[in-house]
């Protein structure tokens, strides 16, 4: 082959690759057979509405994924279409990515992905954080199974004999990445804060002095010293040894998810559905024990793709009604497009959890505070459980913490 | 008898020289891509509030300003310090070790090859491995509860779990530094050792007289090798291990750098304790040059 044709050939190759319109697609889900449908249909009808485009899902570490993307983003190479978490991961990146509002009609749990009214992300499911309990722990401590706690004052005294019974703790608790400390900072806020409250904190302009945040490092440090954690908690990862835990029945009561990881289907398998109940967590000086729920995942187009029209489209395929369902079956999770019916989703406790949703509904304040306050909250609930501070100093260092890292 | 003069080193015809220059090209690049230009970009991340999505603007000396008023950064520069301070295990421990073989103790090849096999592993296995160990239903707890002894959160306590940690690193790398001894044992000379013997000098006096002091290059070597192995890889173990915790109790600067830079997106704050970490090293290196030439001499 002469150099000439070579060149003409190359040439011919890198335009054809050109014309093919890939779009490039970063998620941590795609590799899940469990997903596989969801993906597959909507490759299938996007691919189908543009003759000639492709899209490659590219799969990423969930662990690193946050760190890889801001090095693609800081390069230049990001994807064009990318999945994220809501609140801090989609705001502190919203000058990368396409504004979206104009699209996001129709979608709960926006929130999560607006800042100042602006969405940059569609989402794909809602997360919120409910208590699961085993019945047969209930009933093996002499309490109702039918009558989970309404009150902080009911749950102390149903704690009080699942310790009594002896068997198992009152709630499986894994801190070791912080993520006990996490979940409890949404649990203690979502019953007393008002929409002013709410507003305040996701400035980061209230302080950890107000009653209503202190509660937050109080009540933690109340179900430590009531012994409702398993020994250990600071080295066991909440994912999934905590989880693993409670599904082999050794914890009466656990923090779990609606999410993407849709916690009431594993749990109804594993104990089975007869045996899982479900809750929200109520606090101390509070009326009504509501359930706090955001946006998920969501899909966010990046601002430096040149192809958006193309990715615009993607993203308005995999979170139309049709795609949506196809995800929320498959995975049970709680689908964030109002079009789509969960009825074919089954359960007695998702039953009761979508009730809560309806009824009593609450944001998720741990999912818009500042990422280096919510770190170190995480690192001073791991010294509060080993007793090696009080309440007092974890208030100054949070305090001080804020202040030196305004929103 | 007369000495001739030192001749001048030639530096060969210009022709030489470029072709020597050739050569050296793709190791200067590979050392100016990789090496030099991160450092200098790092350098300037330092100086700005990047937050990974564009240049950022200039804010001085702000970053390594908050490095030091950190409460984390200080502590994981205190954790640094305490890991230092174990230096002596870490030497003496696989020197030791190498000695007893070296003197021919019954199965020495077979504890030479069990005491490097953990140096091949990579350290997020270690760290699997040893989190079945150590967690709180782990194994060392069953044991310890099988004597009768109360169970420990080795990885969850602020007390023990940098201990922890370091024994795992430990473990897991003092093999390499057993074999390095046993190299540098078999440079001491056995005919005085001998003659020590004939002298009547015992095991004790014979190791401290005559052993130690001849391996004094290998210990100094070991040593900085060592301290740089300690402070730029212990990462996969804590990240699997404890993951900095619990509070700061595990926290290394290295694993700072990738928290603040992977996880709250500071890219500039992580460049400023970069720099930092990098000058230690560099303090440490400056050190090992000198000792290696120093040795070199002797």
């Amino acid at each position: 082959m002469t150099l000439k044709s070579l060149l003409i050939a190359t040439t011919t190759f890198m335009a054809t690759g050109a014309l093919a319109q890939e779009i490039t697609v970063w998620d941590w889900k795609s590799g899940d057979p469990v997903t596989a449908a969801y993906f597959d249909s909507a490759k299938a009808a996007f691919e189908a509405a543009h003759p000639g485009a492709t899209v490659n899902f590219v799969v990423q570490p969930h662990d690193q994924y946050y760190t890889l993307l801001g090095t693609a983003l800081a390069s230049g190479e990001a994807p064009d279409v990318l999945l994220l978490h809501g609140g801090a991961q989609t705001t502190t990146r919203a000058d990368a990515l396409v504004n979206l509002t104009d699209m996001a009609g129709g979608f709960g749990g926006l929130d999560a992905f607006s800042m100042e009214g602006q969405t940059y992300a569609l989402p794909l499911t809602i997360q919120g954080f409910v208590i699961y309990y085993n019945r047969a722990r209930y009933t093996e401590a002499g309490l109702d199974p039918n009558a989970p706690p309404q009150t902080y004052d009911d749950l102390i005294a149903a704690c009080d004999a699942i310790i009594a019974a002896g068997a198992v703790p009152c709630f499986a608790m894994g801190n070791k990445e912080g993520f006990g400390g996490e979940f409890a900072a949404t649990l203690a806020t979502a019953n007393s804060f008002t929409p002013d409250d709410y507003a305040a904190w996701t400035a980061g302009t209230m302080p950890w002095t107000d009653p209503k945040v202190r509660a937050i490092v109080e009540l933690w440090v109340d179900g430590a010293t009531r012994g409702w954690y398993q020994d250990g908690a600071n080295s066991t990862a909440k994912f999934m040894d905590e989880y693993e835990s409670f599904m082999r029945g050794e914890a009466a009561h656990t923090v779990g998810l609606l999410s993407d990881v849709a916690h009431w289907k594993q749990f109804d398998e594993f104990l089975g559905a007869e045996n899982v109940g479900a809750f929200a967590f109520p606090t101390p000086g509070t009326e009504v024990a509501r359930l706090p729920f955001a946006g998920g995942i969501g899909w966010g187009v990046t601002a430096g793709s040149d192809q958006q029209e193309l990715a615009l489209d993607l993203v308005r395929i995999l979170t139309d009604g049709e795609r949506e369902a196809i995800f929320a079956i498959d995975t049970g999770a709680l689908p964030a497009n109002s079009a789509v019916d969960t009825s074919a989703l089954s359960s007695p406790t998702l039953t009761t959890i979508l009730g809560l949703m309806s009824s009593v509904p609450a944001g998720m304040p741990h999912a818009v505070l500042n990422p280096v306050v919510l770190e170190e909250w995480k690192r001073q609930s791991q010294t509060l459980l080993n007793g090696e501070t009080t309440v007092d100093d974890v208030i100054a260092a949070m305090e001080a913490t804020r202040l030196a890292n305004p929103q | 008898m007369t000495i001739s003069p030192t001749p001048k080193r030639r530096r060969g015809s210009r022709a030489e020289r470029r072709f020597a220059l050739m050569f050296l090209l793709p190791t200067l690049a590979l050392i100016g891509i990789f090496r030099i230009y991160p450092l200098l970009r790092g350098f300037w991340l330092s100086f700005t509030d990047t937050n990974g999505l564009g240049q950022g603007s200039y804010i001085g000396a702000e970053n390594y300003i908050r490095a030091v008023t950190d409460p984390n950064f200080q502590a994981s520069i205190v954790n640094t310090l305490l890991l230092l301070a174990t230096l002596p295990i870490w030497i003496m421990l696989p020197m030791l070790l190498a000695i007893l073989i070296h003197q021919g103790v019954p199965g020495g090849r077979m504890f030479r090859a069990v005491y490097f096999l953990p140096a091949v592993l990579s350290s997020v296995i270690v760290g699997s491995i040893f989190n079945v160990v150590l967690r709180y239903d782990g194994s060392l707890n069953a044991a310890l509860g099988a004597i009768g002894i109360d169970a420990v959160d080795w990885l969850g306590g602020s007390a023990t779990a940098l201990g922890s940690l370091i024994a795992v690193q430990l473990w897991s790398t003092f093999g390499m530094s057993v074999l390095i001894f046993m190299s540098g044992l078999s440079t001491v000379p056995d005919d005085i050792i001998e003659a020590a013997r004939i002298d009547g000098a015992t095991f004790w006096q014979r190791l401290f007289l005559i052993i130690i002091p001849s391996l004094r290059p290998i210990i100094e070597f070991v040593a900085v090798v060592t301290t740089i192995g300690v402070l730029t890889s212990m990462f996969g173990l804590i990240y699997v291990l404890t993951g900095g915790g619990p509070g700061t109790a595990t926290t290394m600067p290295e694993f700072l750098i990738w928290l603040e830079q992977g996880k709250l997106n500071r890219p500039g704050y992580a460049a400023a304790i970069s720099m930092i970490l990098f000058l230690m090293m560099a303090g440490v290196a400056t050190a090992q040059v000198r000792i290696m030439s120093r040795n070199a001499r002797v």
